[in-house]
């Protein structure tokens, strides 16, 4: 062997020619193939992967519709609605894409839960989590500047209320809102620029996607107990174990798509956004997308406009600091008694927040909102860190294999079945 | 996992109920009931009554196209409602549509092939609402789409105007309609006369039948894909319960060694 070249044990000449020059397939099996994670994953644990899938579709979707699609404040609607009537299968390459959207967020959602569920954001994977969120924020704004672009009456004020938010920041605000908008309204300079941006963002995500996967593999993934593997007796080989599990998680995902494109594809949009876009024409009430609703009660519960958009702000980075706010070393909720309630309420807390966002801005809902808001940020501010001091943990398992043959209900482990599976990666 | 979802479950319903006072006594906005009426395209299997998208047609030719434009179709999308190609053409060269310039630099008028759009009835928005007392008839391409309660909701529209209750007072132009928010409406009550359109398949043209009719046609304009993707849903979900069958016995048999 000529040397500089990597050690590869593909068997195929030709494979094995490219990967001891570049090697993908080495590290493909390393990654993807032999890496052991483990043996305990629920099927929360499906939601990465989904989060990748979606992500690949709207990528897929979005390339194929920006090609119809025409940037321009006189063109953009019906460009839509060509899409929908003239172009093969428009209709269904844009109801994914619309509904895609929903369905990133309904995983992202599930997948954050579970983080927070596990603890999985606490040390080795603070960073991890972090840049987890990032890929969280930056999907937002990628959601909501796609949501501009059909120009519809909400496209158009809802594109108008959250650039305003900009003008909250004393002296410059209004600078910058001119400087968003590229004018003195949102028009077509705006549409242009949330365009290029839309379309730019999901590479951007890939390639923060790709940091989050290479953090990942540098720690491993957190699991129900939340303790780490001690041994090759409690990992499994991610294939074919986790691929056939998570190949489950695909098909019930692509399932519910599925309904909701082609039996309910405008259930999750709003009314208002097939009629077009009219600065002269102020909607009843201007809803966000679903997905937002959460982070908009939050603003709109605080009376002060630069205070409400802090909060909603704030709401996003207290999840930065959220590894050193919870120091309480035991990472899953299954362990925490009072921790286990606490992020209970904090999810049905959620909900109410995203119910109060979709009410109009008036008596009770924005007290109702006021109470949500304050136990979400009690949560993270109070509630954890008193925890991590007071809270007196159930004792945690020896090791994730000693757990999973006890919850099975399976005596002591027979000598070789640990090693078999290891046989067959 | 079930205790945990049992406790999430009962934690919102918990929440639902605290709260449900409080929904209670917000409802100061008043809530229209819209009735519900049965149209062939309902359910998960709907398809459209092709009769009686072409009444619909009829209604909208004769009655609707007055003022309101649907700019998002030609003439040749009526195919989808059954209409044949000769129908079309036919249908089509009773319109005068604008053209040109032509090799002498002019516009001139020719009769509407089946690739036109549908001619609007006024030449741009200043000239519909001159026309109209100041209001603008929206354009119906999309309609049943773009309200709060789709077709429901244009045939409540439809059939919903009446003499304003005791007390309250239409201002001068506008009409009374129960099922309009705020109830006053610039458009009068478009369909007002039995028998106002003439069906040329002699079906009997009550109010309620040319309303159901016009919002048959109308829901099959703003979702002319609705057939063809309910049914290509049927085959999808067909497929994917079995791929997903499949996925469960391929995970079953893989992780039998392991537990």
């Amino acid at each position: 062997m000529p040397e500089g070249l990597h050690e590869s044990d593909v068997k195929n000449p030709v494979l094995r020619w490219v990967d001891q020059r570049l090697p993908v397939i080495s590290m493909v099996q390393r990654e993807y193939g032999t890496f052991p994670t483990p043996r305990n994953f629920n099927y929360f644990w499906n939601f990465g992967a989904l989060a990748m899938i979606s992500l690949a579709i709207m990528i897929a979707t979005g390339v194929v519709l920006s090609m119809q699609y025409a940037a321009n404040t006189g063109l953009a609607f019906d460009s839509v609605e060509r899409i929908m009537r003239d172009v093969n299968y428009g209709w269904l390459l844009r109801y994914i894409h619309a509904n895609g959207a929903s369905m990133f967020f309904i995983v992202v959602y599930i997948h954050i839960w579970r983080n927070l569920f596990y603890g999985s954001y606490k040390t080795p994977r603070e960073l991890l989590f972090m840049i987890g969120v990032v890929i969280f924020i930056l999907m937002m704004a990628t959601a909501f500047m796609g949501y501009v672009l059909p120009w519809g009456q909400m496209s158009f004020w809802g594109a108008t209320v959250i650039t305003n938010l900009f003008s909250a920041i004393p002296v410059v605000g209004n600078s910058i809102v001119t400087w968003l908008w590229g004018g003195f309204s949102v028009d077509n300079p705006t549409l242009n620029r949330f365009f290029s941006l839309h379309f730019l963002l999901p590479f951007v995500i890939t390639g923060v996607v790709f940091l989050h996967i290479t953090a990942l593999h540098i720690t491993g993934s957190n699991n129900p107990l939340g303790i780490e593997p001690k041994g090759p007796q409690d990992t499994i080989p991610f294939h074919p174990y986790y691929t056939s599990k998570d190949s489950i998680g695909i098909v019930v995902y692509l399932l519910v798509f599925a309904l909701l494109v082609f039996f309910a594809p405008n259930m999750l949009g709003h009314p208002d956004n097939y009629i077009p876009a009219n600065p002269l024409v102020t909607p009843a009430h201007i809803v966000p997308e679903w997905y937002f609703l959460p982070f908009y009660a939050i603003l709109r519960a605080v009376p002060n406009k630069l205070g409400g958009v802090a909060m909603m702000g704030g709401a996003l980075v207290v999840l930065f600091f959220l590894p050193w706010l919870d120091s309480s070393p035991v990472r899953s909720m299954r362990f925490r008694p009072i921790g286990k309630i606490a992020f209970l309420l904090f999810t049905a807390n959620f909900f109410v927040l995203m119910w109060a966002g979709g009410k109009p801005a008036e008596q009770p809902y924005i007290l109702i909102a006021q109470i949500a808001t304050t136990y979400y940020f009690a949560y993270f501010l109070v509630i954890l860190p008193l925890l991590a001091k007071f809270e007196r943990p159930l004792t945690l398992p020896e090791s994730i294999s000693r757990a999973v043959l006890k919850h099975r209900g399976g005596g002591p482990l027979p000598a070789g079945a640990t090693a078999k599976p290891m046989e067959k990666a | 996992m079930r205790p945990l979802l049992t406790s999430v479950k009962a934690a919102t319903v918990a929440a639902a109920l605290l709260l449900a006072p409080a929904v209670a006594s917000a409802q100061e906005h008043e809530v229209i009931h819209l009735p519900d009426t049965k149209f062939s395209f309902e359910g998960p299997f709907g398809t459209f009554d092709r009769a009686s998208a072409q009444r619909g047609f009829q209604v909208y030719k004769e009655v609707c196209s007055n003022c309101h434009s649907m700019r998002q179709l030609s003439y040749r999308h009526l195919a989808g409602i059954g209409l044949s190609a000769a129908q079309i053409a036919a249908i089509a060269s009773q319109f005068q549509v604008q053209d040109g310039p032509n090799d002498n630099g002019e516009m001139f008028e020719r009769p509407a092939r089946a690739s036109d759009r549908f001619r609007r009835p006024f030449a741009n928005d200043a000239a519909a609402r001159a026309a109209n007392n100041g209001a603008l008839p929206p354009d119906l391409s999309v309609m049943v789409k773009a309200r709060e309660g789709g077709a429901d909701y244009i045939h409540a529209l439809l059939t919903g105007y009446e003499d304003p209750p005791p007390g309250v007072t239409v201002a001068e132009g506008m009409n009374y309609n129960k099922y309009f928010p705020g109830h006053q409406i610039a458009m009068a009550a478009p369909l007002n006369t039995e028998g106002q359109v003439e069906y040329v398949d002699g079906t009997k043209g009550t109010i309620d039948q040319m309303a159901t009719d016009v919002v048959t046609f109308l829901s099959w304009a703003a979702e002319p894909e609705l057939e063809q993707r309910r049914a290509m849903g049927v085959r999808m979900v067909i497929f994917l319960t079995i791929l997903g069958g499949l996925a469960y016995a391929v995970k079953r048999k893989i992780w039998a060694d392991l537990h």
